[in-house]
């Protein structure tokens, strides 16, 4: 039966949450009482440290949670043994016990129920709220097939309900960070080079001699390695070139910075090609042994000059020619920076595979300073039956469409929930684990729609995030800092694994996300698939594997080990890349057969009307999506966002600095709230800024709500990217509205 | 001895990861800091500038917040680190007035409170707490009588300038230009 799914702020509940969050905030450790300070009689306050590693980001640095004898977290400090951070966590790690000490966390199991009438939440015990989740699952799976549970999940996890759904049968799974993130650089990389860069990338900053930044605002984003490597190349020397409408950090530490215009870099990349080949700076040995398909790409990019990218970029072709040079002086030790977050104008495969390309031409690719071969550690999995076969997956979910995406695309999963356009393959339950997304993913018409029609909805978080208010049954999930997680073995430079272990027991009901699968696990009777009694049984026996034990790993944190494979391609080696023939794509076969071009093209984009701004956004270095947006130790480095306008602009509409105004974009679309006005010179006239993870509409986010705007809801125009996707980002565009708009604010 | 630090603007991303390092290492209440981030802006679209740096108690040598100080709970410590003795203190807030640099505040517990550039981790041979926690590393703290540190190096070789000369209170950080 389809139940209309209203949206229901937890904060209606009365969950007394001054009565539960007596003390959590304060420390209590007398570090520097002055007293002390005037007698010199500082004592140490005696605690413990605990391993742990970071989940406030992707990059999960390795530290250590200090804990006062009375249970209190006092402060988290990186674990210098660890490649990842050094020992130093950036902003969001060093404040993660916000997220701890957050008064507003999910504090008990909460199920939908309707009262005279109205659709309100009310508390469960775990017991109730997993029997209800699993008779559910249950009942769907004998109807329509355990396909039709679908899981979207972020972060550490996301792996439990992973196994716990292709335990079950189901292998339609997607997390937002493909499709919505760096899908389209995963893609454009393997197409080239037969692999994508990872996470954390496999970027050699540290011994850069040029780094090229497209886009890209290191710095800003705070991914950790990469910031403290860029701060150590610029230390030796290293030729920053930045590309970016907007004066990033990143950019005004360069020695250039091209400003060009918006949805324009495919042009300049082009140009970037056109002048290596055609003045002869390639790297011709390297090209020569390992890529293939050179003599069809100096044909395709024989009309690609810099003067032909001035009209498009509004670049000088001298500019163009002389940062060309200076990547070629550099090579091989020069990036040509693969980005992240790269779903921008729904060409974003081909935009990858132009900076893919330059690697190749540059040399970059195997070499110090460029981009290193990675390597991890392997960790045995845990024995578990196989997963049953399921009878169609995400794949299937795709229509036929987008044939290089190898991860699923959130949006035809979301799609194929609505049932008048599902066609065969319907979805009819989801779990949500750590993404928040309303907030996340674009289509948001089509995504309400979705919800409404779903017969369960799951949500399992830490947070009350928008998308609890639309669950049938919400879990609270402890925190990283209560609870141990799967070991870290990411591959990079060096191989290391990390262990996350609880520094305090869970504050309220919450319970840990691998307990909540394997208790909805055994209930659909999968306990062959959970041979365990605890997480830690299957951290001892995995670390015993290889000779360690969990013991050991609890005193170090973080184990690192010598790699067994060279981290550079031995010069002049026969070294095999990971494509079919071994060899560097710069002609990809695959793309031809598909219908798509096989070498990179420019295609114009749309641009802004009279009166009308591109929507930027990015991210600050002090907040991490739109996660850490209520977190108390964060919010007072920036408590809402702010929309950036170039003073020509400003002046122009009379907006005055600090002025509050709401934003519409060319779709009509207001936003929900109004947004501060900083007026700077660091933007171009034809764009705004803004950073992405604001304007919270859920009460219950206390700090949260109401500060800032979303990005999101004003971004209605999706260019999908044929290719893999994608859902491209970056083509709206807003105006400024300074009287409040004669609308309710949604909550 | 006299404790000095010196911070690299072409290295500082503005990541404010010092303020929080700071706020949970002196248990600095929510909603104050005792050092902050500054980001100035200059030039015209698209020739434009920024110079971020890390500010906090300049620790001077010619303090007027320690003159000023009635009961004498604003000292120096060795190394010449000014100090806020909360006993002492009364909360006038004639120092928060006195200094150039805005670098104090009143701590709600009633007394004024400012950097003291962690002197209970410097008196163990740490670094304060921002400069640990920096991911650029953009910040150096050290000894300026002891020609071979870091500090020493750093000022040697580089042009740096001070805030508020003007002020004539001889402070000790120094931003590497």
């Amino acid at each position: 039966m389809r139940t209309r799914r209203d949206f229901i702020k937890i904060s209606s509940l009365g969950l007394g949450a001054a009565a539960l969050t007596g003390g959590m905030v304060n420390w209590v450790v007398g570090a520097n009482s002055s007293k002390n300070l005037s007698t010199g009689s500082q004592s140490l306050v005696p605690g413990k440290k605990v391993a742990t590693y970071c989940e406030v980001c992707f990059w999960k640095c390795a530290g250590w949670a200090y804990v006062t004898p009375n249970n209190q977290i006092q402060k988290i400090i990186g674990n210098a043994d660890d490649p990842q951070c050094n020992g130093r966590l950036c902003p969001r790690g060093t404040g993660g016990v916000g997220m701890f000490s957050d008064p507003d966390r999910l504090k008990t199991p909460l199920m939908r129920v309707t009262k005279d009438g109205v659709q309100t939440y009310r508390e469960a015990s775990w017991d109730e709220a997993l029997n209800f989740i699993a008779t559910k699952m249950k009942a769907i799976a004998a109807k329509d097939g355990p396909e039709s549970i679908a899981l979207f999940n972020h972060g550490s996890s996301g792996k439990y309900f992973t196994h716990l759904l292709n335990a079950f049968g189901s292998n339609t799974i997607a997390a937002p960070s493909f499709a919505q993130c760096r899908g389209p650089r995963d893609t454009g990389f393997d197409l080239t080079f037969g692999e994508s860069v990872s996470s954390p990338e496999v970027t050699d900053i540290r011994d850069t001699r040029c780094l090229v930044l497209i886009g890209s605002h290191i710095g800003e984003n705070m991914h950790n390695g990469q910031v403290q490597e860029m701060s150590e190349a610029i230390d030796k020397g290293a030729v920053i070139i930045t590309v970016d409408p907007r004066l990033s950090t990143a950019a005004s530490k360069s020695k250039y910075w091209l400003p060009i215009k918006p949805s324009t870099d495919i042009a300049l990349l082009l140009a970037w090609i056109h002048v290596l080949i055609y003045d002869d700076l390639y790297n011709k040995e390297y090209v020569a042994k390992y890529a293939e398909g050179f003599n069809e790409l100096k044909e395709h990019v024989k009309g690609f000059t810099p003067e032909w990218a001035y009209g498009i970029t509004t670049l000088k072709p001298e500019l163009i020619r002389q940062t060309a040079r200076e990547m070629a002086n550099a090579a091989p030790s020069v990036i040509v920076h693969p980005g992240r977050h790269t779903s921008w104008y729904g060409d974003d495969v081909q935009r990858s595979r132009s900076i893919a390309i330059l690697n190749a031409l540059l040399g970059s690719w195997g070499n110090r300073g460029g981009l290193f071969l990675k390597e991890g550690f392997r960790v045995p999995e845990f024995p578990h039956p196989a997963y049953p076969k399921p009878a169609w997956s995400w794949l299937e979910t795709l229509n036929g469409r987008y044939p290089f995406a190898k991860e699923a695309v959130t949006n035809t999963i979301i799609e194929a929930s609505i049932p008048e356009l599902g066609k065969e393959h319907i979805v009819k339950g989801w779990i949500v684990s750590g993404t928040n997304l309303v907030v996340s993913v674009p289509l948001k018409e089509q995504l309400m729609k979705a919800m409404q029609s779903l017969e369960l909805l799951v949500v399992v978080d830490t947070m009350p995030m928008e998308i609890t208010g639309f669950a049938d049954v919400v879990l609270p999930e402890c925190t990283y800092l209560e609870r141990y997680d799967d070991l870290r073995t990411s591959p990079h430079r060096e191989p290391t694994i990390a262990l996350r272990m609880p520094a305090v027991e869970p504050l309220y009901d919450t319970k840990p996300a691998w307990w909540i699968s394997k208790q909805i696990g055994e209930r659909l009777g999968l306990g062959a698939y959970y041979n365990y009694k605890d997480l830690k049984d299957v951290l001892d026996w995995q670390l015993k594997q290889v000779g360690l034990s969990l013991s050991e790993l609890e005193r170090i944190g973080v184990k690192k080990f010598a790699r067994k494979t060279p981290v550079y391609i031995e010069p002049g080696s026969d070294y095999q890349f990971k494509t079919a023939s071994g060899k560097i794509q710069l002609y990809a076969h695959e793309l031809e057969a598909a219908g798509f071009d096989p070498m990179p093209k420019y295609t114009a984009h749309a641009q802004p009307g009279q009166g009308y701004y591109r929507l930027i956004y990015g991210r600050a270095p002090m907040h991490t999506f739109s996660r850490t947006a209520n977190n108390r130790n964060l919010v007072a480095l920036m408590p809402e966002n702010s929309v950036w306008v170039n003073p020509q602009v400003a002046e122009l509409w009379g907006l005055k600095k600090d002025q509050y105004v709401w934003l519409k974009n060319q779709d009509g679309v207001i936003s929900n709230f109004s947004v501060k006005v900083r007026i700077t010179e660091r933007i171009r006239w034809d764009s705004v800024y803004i950073v992405h993870g604001f304007g919270h509409h859920h009460k219950p986010l206390t700090y949260a709500f109401g500060r800032g705007v979303n990005d999101t809801e004003l971004i209605t125009s999706i260019k999908i990217d044929p290719i893999m996707g994608g859902t491209g980002m970056r083509g709206n565009f807003v105006t400024f509205i300074q009287n409040e708009p004669k609308k309710e604010a949604k909550s | 001895m006299r404790y000095a630090m010196a911070i690299d603007t072409r290295k500082c991303v503005g990541c404010s990861d010092c303020v929080v390092a700071c706020q949970t290492e002196n248990n600095v209440p929510v909603g104050f800091c005792r050092d902050w981030v500054i980001e100035v802006v200059d030039g015209t679209y698209p020739n434009v500038s920024i110079e971020l740096r890390s500010e906090r108690c300049n620790h001077c040598k010619n303090s007027p917040c320690v003159r000023c100080c009635p009961t004498g709970a604003s000292h120096f410590e060795d190394g010449g680190i000014v100090v806020v003795d909360h006993e002492k203190c009364i909360g006038c807030g004639a120092c928060i007035q006195s200094c150039p640099y805005n670098a104090r505040y009143s701590h709600p517990d009633g007394y004024v409170d400012k950097c003291t550039f962690c002197i209970h981790r410097v008196r163990q041979g740490s670094d304060p707490a921002c400069v640990s926690v920096c991911p650029t590393k953009c910040m150096y703290f050290g000894d300026l009588d002891d020609p071979n540190s870091k500090i020493i190096n750093m000022l040697k070789n580089r042009k740096f300038k001070s805030l508020a000369p003007e002020a004539g209170t001889k402070p000790q950080i120094f931003y590497l230009l």
